[in-house]
């Protein structure tokens, strides 16, 4: 189903015509209202009005999350906060969200995006769509309620937790669409089957998982014992949340990008070069209609390629693969994004915890497990088993609060944890997606 | 009145036990007492032996984290009831026992218990009152 026909299966040629048209403008305006982005132009080169052709884009510096963490929280917003109706946030790097605004035609795109995808896994008014991202700083949770509303669909705004109460209420209220995490949607067909519900008696026809890395063998391992059509969708705060780009319920085979919104270029994460169409790298994505916080040749650190090939569905828009990494060492945990750096700070503010940690990520029937492993120095040290087991508490404690993931700790001997050439290896990630 | 305990954490893996032994005795320290107490996790060896000095220079330099706390070490009748008494005068002094156990050698016809309290002054203070031997440190390594 297609949400927005004449967007979406607009010809390339007049799309790329709205395009350039839509990227002179925002250049235009953050160059004129955000002094970061005019002093990274000026010191680049770099003049709005020279922007000719899309190609000419390669030519505009590239904007990270340095960046947004240096101009924490509203240095990059492009409007007077009178204009900004929403603020999200995702976890950062060092304690600090990386914090994004919305005016209110910015959360009407976003829902209009929201609903373009929930129409691409084939959801109508007529469903009830059961919403298990989690509600708050997090832009899953309210992206998706306000493009079901968009969608006039009915909306459950379920958040995440409690499973066993999300199984009776999809059952008693006749949920056909999900939406949560992939390994969210495995841990409720395993917690289902506790409680003795069958998917196959639910009337659930089509799922959107996204917010971490997934997998074909995972799709057919949810289509199997969630008993429905299991789409990915991808998105990021920094962009506009979940809806940047979605899979159709048609081909299932790669997302197509709302390209009349964002611009998507694959580069060189090395070198920054643009590369061509089914070439590997570094997605980078430019907004241009968002009025609050455009983003400007964003690096997402994501590693994906693009396909350009003609879709069945009709949509003209732009295919990317699924992501198969990253160029930093972001772990998504559980949907959430998570830092080495920022376990590192958790320990830091705890008194006597040195910084030697290892994180050991592993799934766990469905569910992604993280354990923050902790060497012990003398310091941190007591004789006294309650004392250990309050600095393990204490520090799991911090890491929920800080990051909003739980993580098991364990406590280590000193030097226990590997380190290759000097250099201690903080990340062991036994998940097989 | 004090008597110097180290304490070493372990990991609850095999052969971590061994490596102390090994380091304690190719350091000739000799192991007057220990307790191990252990979570699904880790563990913690308490150790009295016939030399801290050397035996915490020891297990440092082979990796372990060491720790010393003070320690009392109380004599106990060796007949029924025995115990029961030391503990009922710390009972009715208020006073709490963050764990203890017992000496393999006996002092003179008496067992040996070390124990750990949070308050330790007023733990000696309340059993010397009530008529109770408490060993001194430098007695209790040489024993």
């Amino acid at each position: 189903m297609i949400h927005d026909i004449e967007y979406e299966t607009m010809p390339r040629e007049a799309l790329e015509a709205i395009q350039l048209r839509r990227l002179q403008t925002t250049l235009q305006r953050v160059y004129a209202t955000v002094p970061f982005y005019r002093k990274r132009f000026d010191d680049a080169g770099f003049n709005p009005a020279d922007m000719k052709t899309l190609d000419d884009l390669r030519r505009v510096p590239f904007t990270t999350k340095q960046d947004l963490r240096d101009n924490y929280p509203f240095g990059l917003f492009a409007v007077p906060m009178d204009n900004v109706v929403r603020i999200h946030a995702s976890s950062g790097t060092t304690g600090k969200p990386t914090v994004v605004g919305y005016t209110a035609r910015d959360v009407t795109t976003w829902s209009e995006l929201m609903a373009r995808s929930l129409s691409a896994a084939g959801a109508t008014r007529g469903d009830i769509i059961h919403n298990a991202y989690g509600y708050g700083l997090f832009t899953g949770g309210l992206g998706v309620h306000y493009g079901a509303e968009r969608l006039g669909a009915s909306v459950i705004p379920i958040s995440g937790g409690n499973t066993k109460r999300q199984i009776m209420i999809m059952k008693d209220f006749g949920a056909t669409i999900l939406t949560c995490t992939p390994s969210y949607a495995l841990h409720l067909a395993e917690v289902a089957e506790e409680v003795g519900v069958d998917f196959k008696d639910l009337k659930f026809k089509a799922g959107i998982f996204g917010a971490e890395p997934w997998s074909e063998k995972m799709r057919q391992e949810i289509e199997k014992k969630l008993n429905l059509d299991a789409l990915d969708i991808y998105g990021l705060s920094e962009v506009i949340g979940p809806g940047v780009a979605v899979e159709c319920l048609e081909a299932k085979a790669g997302l197509h990008i709302f390209e009349d919104h964002f611009i998507p270029e694959i580069i060189d994460p090395e070198t920054g070069e643009v590369l061509p169409y089914g070439e590997t790298g570094e997605l980078v994505f430019t907004s241009i209609t968002k009025e609050a916080f455009p983003v400007i040749r964003y690096r997402t650190r994501d590693i994906t390629s693009l396909n350009p090939a003609p879709c069945i569905c009709g949509r003209t828009h732009v295919r990317m693969n699924r992501v198969s990494g990253r160029t930093d060492d972001m772990l998504i945990i559980r949907g959430v994004n998570v830092f080495p750096s920022q376990i590192e700070s958790v320990l830091m503010e705890i008194e006597g915890v040195e910084p030697h940690y290892q994180l050991v990520v592993d799934r766990e029937g469905t569910l992604d497990m993280l354990t923050v492993m902790v060497e012990v120095g003398e310091k941190a040290f007591t004789d006294e088993i309650k004392g250990l087991q309050h600095l393990e508490k204490l520090i799991a404690k911090n890491i929920k609060e800080y990051l909003g993931v739980s993580a098991k700790v364990k406590l280590v001997e000193p030097k226990s944890i590997a380190r290759s050439e000097g250099k201690a290896v903080r990340v062991i990630d036994n998940r097989k997606l | 009145m004090r008597v110097e305990q180290i304490s070493v954490f372990l990991e609850n893996k095999a052969g971590r036990l061994a490596e102390v032994t090994r380091i304690l005795s190719e350091a000739g320290v000799n192991i007057r007492a220990l307790s191990l107490a252990d979570t699904s996790d880790f563990g913690i060896l308490r150790l009295i032996v016939n030399d801290n000095e050397k035996a915490k220079q020891a297990l440092k330099e082979g990796g372990f984290t060491v720790g010393k706390t003070d320690v009392v070490a109380v004599e106990v009748q060796d007949r029924p009831g025995g115990l029961h008494r030391i503990l009922d005068i710390l009972r009715k002094a208020g006073i709490n026992v963050e764990y203890m156990y017992a000496f393999v050698q006996q002092s003179g016809d008496n067992a040996v218990i070390i124990f750990r309290f949070d308050n330790l002054d007023e733990a000696v203070r309340v059993l010397t009152e009530n008529g109770v031997t408490v060993i001194n440190g430098s007695k209790v390594y040489t024993m």
